[in-house]
């Protein structure tokens, strides 16, 4: 059988997180291939509904990533996520999804390193979880 | 307006297990602005309900919708065509919106998913307080605008109780003895005079105590 591979969707802010990706990039990082990342304006744009629609569409792991806390763009856009991002986690955890499946991280955009950093620590934790176990699709998604 | 606090996940999921297709409503009005029944909350909801049932085997397929008041049959009845081919409906609009669509769709189940709590506003942001009984004979004309009967767990009409103590009640003590708020509010109004007439026992038929209460607007009637 072969290894799992987890699915991880990344909800980040085009200012920072997406940027540090675009340096991990250039800086020719290796990170692993697992994560799907969803540009957004800033993580405030984030709300709860997103979070859970991509565990309910077959994510194993979900992390947001904004600005370092005190730098948003839009001044609290990243502290209006992390607490959105509590609320997923109760949200999940009623539904007996480990609310440790779901995490906010806070970057800037020169912080490439610590980007290709953050996908291997989530995709480690989420390989050692397992599936989440909502509706693996039976097919395998082509990237 | 009308506080509502959304049941377990776990009593909902039990009161739907017999369902493969639901109808999930919820409420544009008072729900909405306290958070646990509108449109958000019923997008939300339905996506644990959809997650849950996956994991469990058994899915669930959810139609959506919140009227704009699910109190009055002239909102509810826009979602008749959708509601034909649903097994039950999982409300979480307050107990008089469960009831309507109950009366309305007397084939279809209607199931509650709040627990309907009281009237009552935000004294911050989502934080609610009880604020009125509808005990349907009003007191806060003497009482500074401040009510015991929502207020005062023993709704006392004369003075605070001996468990009136730094002026917080002693069922709670994160609870002001509202007894001690209205002498404080009195006093600032020059009314303290107010506390010298002795109140007669309160007529309860004007509350709950005498079965359904109907109110009549003759002029406005068809």
């Amino acid at each position: 059988m072969s290894e799992f591979e987890p699915k991880i969707v990344a909800y980040c802010c085009d200012f920072c997180a997406f940027a540090a990706a675009d340096l991990a990039g250039a800086m020719r990082l290796q990170y692993p291939p697992n994560v799907r990342i969803i540009r957004l304006p800033c993580t405030g744009k984030v709300d709860a509904i997103h979070l859970m629609k991509a565990f309910e569409q077959g994510a194993d792991g979900v992390f947001v990533a904004g600005c370092l806390e005190g730098q948003c763009h839009y001044l609290e856009g990243n502290l209006r996520a992390r607490k959105r991002v509590a609320y997923a986690k109760r949200l999940l955890a009623e539904v007996q999804i480990e609310p440790e499946r779901i995490d906010m991280f806070n970057l800037s955009s020169a912080m490439g390193g610590r980007f290709a950093e953050i996908v291997k620590e989530m995709t480690q934790r989420i390989k050692e979880m397992g599936p989440a176990n909502t509706d693996r699709r039976q097919q395998p998604v082509e990237s | 307006m009308i506080v509502a606090d959304r049941k377990p996940l776990e009593e909902i999921l039990d009161s739907i297990k017999d369902y493969k297709k639901i109808m999930l409503m919820g409420c544009g009005g008072c729900v909405t602005i306290c958070f646990s029944g509108g449109v958000k909350a019923v997008e939300l909801l339905a996506s644990q309900i959809k997650i849950a049932r996956k994991k469990q085997g058994k899915p669930i397929e959810i139609i959506e919708c919140t009227p704009e008041r699910q109190c009055e049959f002239e909102f509810i009845d826009a979602f008749k065509k959708d509601l034909e081919s649903a097994e039950a409906v999982l409300s979480i609009a307050c107990g008089v919106g469960v009831q309507t669509m109950s009366e309305r769709h007397e084939d279809t189940i209607t199931i509650p998913g709040q627990n309907t709590k009281f009237m009552g506003y935000p004294v911050e942001h989502a934080l609610w307080e009880e604020r009125c009984a509808g005990c349907g004979n009003c007191v806060l004309e003497w009482t500074g605008g401040i009510c015991p009967i929502a207020r005062c767990a023993k709704k006392l009409l004369n003075g605070p109780c001996g468990g009136s103590s730094n002026g917080v009640c002693e069922v709670d003590k994160d609870t002001d003895c509202v007894w001690q708020l209205i002498y404080d509010r009195l006093k600032k109004l020059n009314k303290l005079e107010n506390l010298m007439v002795v109140r007669q026992p309160k007529d309860w038929r004007t509350s709950t105590d005498a079965g359904q209460r109907r109110v009549k607007f003759e002029e406005a009637m068809l």
